[in-house]
């Protein structure tokens, strides 16, 4: 097998929240044949500053990640919403930056989600794994509509012995989450995610999987605060074999 | 009339969660319509080649706007009408006063328009003394109960059918006795049709203006137009000047993906082509036709980065799958339209300042965009006023600085582990198991949502230690 040098864009909310998924990813690319490298000068991909209309902050942001991941062959980032942010609006944010422009295109073109670039790059399947577990699956809004990421997860989440599956009533429903939006706008957010919480419940599953934190913190919380027994993972984290590890909010 | 109300949007929106009914309501007629549309897209033979033809009409129509506007007009006065222009609301307002006030009218029949609501035109038929019967059965449910549309294809959709009841049983003269929904209609129709044949004008908006024939198309799920426009002396059409398209064709197109994109339907009940007033040897039809081209600040939308905005059909599909709109009902965005589109509308015609709210109120989740028939795309223009906003310092201090602060430090890699190694080690002191019930600064989060307990050490460190050469 031939190592695929890739770049890991780990995601800000992955660095601080639950570096487990990041430890998923690696483990996952390597079981793929890839050598992973996590650059140095990544911190936050301006997502925040995007979406709040703070260009200024957007394209410094935006820029230092560009610089630190434009050495690599290819990125990967466990994140729908972050790989989203550098494939779609990279290339928007230099539009009218003749210097810029080329090299946020070329970092867009090799910017992937994970479980896109383990399915569809590496043609890669989970071998080995076990568990006996009943899952729903959320489909997070900016990985489903900006990268089409649909079936990428549930085929290699299909591997997995003795995983079975629920479905999830409007499962590319938003959560709510919608970044800066959860905490400016907390009632309607609230409302969003208490209708998510409840569809997750009445699945009957006992695990809820999605591909982004920033959603999973969102249902996992509301779901915690309800009382709710669904525990929670970044899919990755199965993929890779870290499914028996503690769920979001389970202490290690 | 709009520009004070969309302020106070917090407000409004608490008092749209706080009522169980509205919820109910809206679930139930928006809920019909997402499952309606999804069987008839599914139906239709490539809708997504249909979907970009039709963005790609209204693209030409508002590259060449006064081309065919001015088509439109010598075809429209060559079939006996008479054209007249506004650039304002309160213009187009006076325009139809004028008209209604020379030819001694009296009383007018309205057929619902959100063109009519956006210019505030019921207000200034009431400031004129003119008296107004809306036609639409919507309409009419809200104008008796003296209430503002809160959807543009269904005004009184936040109304549940136990309320409609209990208010047409207050003001009908002869209401229903059955509870059923074919009696209210009845008595609707009881109440309504007598005014609407008394009627000395019929106003009406235009779903479409057919440039190379001067018609004007509407659509209506009642009737209520034919019926309210053929009778009366004088029949006025209040248009904005982006519903133009070239030629039947391709309004037949538009029309195909209106109603399938608003109700699921192939086609509306009725759709009426008027080409201009009752000729010499016509039985009916109105003696004279006014057509009102209204501007309304969209010339400046075009100039403004605004122009895929006016490629908007008025199909409601954005507000019918958008999951704020499905929490608090179209009254809580204030401005004449709501849902996504609403949020891109109301800024440019109430102005930002007033309604920065709306833009903001928005997950950029992208279904809006996912089912618009003409693919606007609203999260990118949603974004657009949101960097205006930030731009013009319309947004909050607290955001502003939050926001400064997090890309300041981002921006010094070396800096930032070192502050955000700070802060994951006091967060190990709160909450309790893996949990944080109260956050200081965060009560937006903890209010409604626990939040897990981030990591001891974050991956960066643990990836640089267990690295470590």
């Amino acid at each position: 097998m031939t190592t695929k040098p890739v770049a890991l864009f780990v995601t800000c909310l992955v660095d601080l929240m639950r570096p487990r998924i990041g430890f998923a990813a690696i483990r996952a690319l390597e079981a793929a044949g890839c050598s992973v490298v996590v650059p140095e000068g990544q911190t936050c991909c301006g997502q925040p500053a995007l979406n709040s209309g703070d260009r200024q902050h957007a394209v410094e942001l935006a820029k230092q990640t560009i610089a630190a991941l434009e050495p690599y062959a290819a990125v990967v980032v466990p994140s729908g919403s972050c790989a989203g942010t550098i494939r779609c609006h990279y290339p928007e944010i230099f539009q009218h930056d003749p210097q810029w422009l080329p090299r946020a295109q070329a970092v867009a073109d090799k910017t992937f989600e994970i479980m896109a670039y383990l399915d569809e790059i590496c043609g890669w399947r989970p071998e080995g794994v076990t568990l006996d577990a009943k899952a729903t699956y959320h489909d997070s809004c900016s990985g489903l509509r900006e990268l089409g990421i649909k079936a990428q997860p549930r085929r290699l989440l299909k591997n997995i012995d003795g995983l079975t599956f629920a479905p999830l009533a409007d499962e590319e429903t938003c959560c709510g989450f919608g970044g800066t939006f959860c905490v400016k706008y907390p009632a309607i957010s609230n409302a969003i995610v208490g209708e998510k919480a409840d569809a997750i419940d009445a699945s009957g599953a006992d695990l809820l999987l999605a591909g982004d934190l920033g959603c999973l913190m969102n249902m996992a919380g509301k779901l915690h605060r309800k009382g709710s027994k669904v525990r929670a993972y970044h899919a990755i984290e199965l993929i890779a074999d870290m499914g028996d590890g503690p769920a979001i909010g389970e202490e290690a | 009339m709009n520009a004070a109300s969309a302020d106070n949007f917090h407000a409004r929106v608490d008092a749209a969660l706080a009522d169980p009914t509205l919820k109910i309501a809206v679930e139930r007629t928006a809920g019909t319509a997402e499952a309606k549309r999804g069987v008839a897209v599914a139906a239709f033979p490539d809708f997504e080649a249909a979907r970009t033809r039709a963005a790609a009409i209204k693209d030409h129509v508002i590259a060449h706007l006064g081309y065919y506007l001015e088509e439109f007009e010598a075809n429209a006065i060559a079939a006996g009408a008479k054209v007249h222009w506004a650039s304002t609301a309160s213009e187009a307002c006076k325009i139809v006063v004028d008209i209604c006030q020379t030819s001694g009218a009296k009383s007018v029949a309205r057929s619902k328009s959100m063109l009519g609501e956006e210019i505030g035109l019921p207000h200034a038929l009431a400031e004129a003394g003119i008296s107004r019967i809306e036609t639409d059965l919507a309409e009419h449910i809200i104008q008796l109960a003296d209430e503002r549309p809160s959807h543009i294809i269904w005004p009184a959709m936040h109304k549940t059918r136990e309320q409609v009841s209990a208010l047409f049983k207050a003001k009908h003269r002869s209401p229903h006795e059955e509870e059923t929904i074919a009696a209210m209609a009845e008595s609707a129709r009881r109440e309504l049709r007598t005014q609407m044949l008394g009627a000395d004008v019929g106003i009406s908006g235009a779903n479409f203006l057919i440039a190379d024939t001067g018609a004007v198309c509407t659509v209506t799920n009642e009737g209520n137009a034919e019926l309210s426009l053929v009778p009366p002396r004088i029949h006025i059409v209040t248009a904005g000047i982006e519903k133009i398209v070239p030629s039947m064709p391709h309004a037949i197109h538009m029309l195909r993906m209106l109603a399938r994109s608003a109700t699921g339907a192939a086609l509306t009940q009725y759709t009426t082509f008027y080409t201009g007033p009752k000729r010499p040897d016509d039985r009916d039809g109105p003696e004279q036709m006014h057509i009102i081209l209204v501007d309304n600040g969209r010339t400046k939308m075009r100039e403004e980065g605004l122009a895929e905005m006016l490629r908007c059909i008025r199909c409601g599909a954005c507000m019918n799958h958008c999951v704020v709109f499905r929490q608090i009902g179209g009254h809580a965005y204030g401005g004449t339209y709501p849902g996504p589109m609403g949020s891109v509308l109301t800024p440019a015609i109430d102005g930002l300042k007033q309604s920065r709210d709306l833009p903001n109120a928005c997950t950029l989740n992208g279904k809006c965009q996912e089912v618009c028939p003409v693919r606007i795309p609203l999260p990118t223009l949603l974004r657009g006023w949101r960097e205006k906003s930030w731009r013009e310092g319309l947004e909050p201090t607290s955001m502003r600085w939050g926001l400064g602060i997090w890309a300041w430090v981002a921006r010094r890699p070396a800096l930032y582990r070192l502050g955000t190694g700070i802060a994951l080690w006091a967060m190990q002191w709160m909450g309790k198991g893996g949990w944080i019930n109260q956050l200081p600064l965060a009560g937006g989060w903890t209010r409604y949502r626990d939040l897990p307990k981030p990591a001891r050490h974050s991956f960066m460190a643990q990836y640089k230690k267990d690295h470590r050469p």
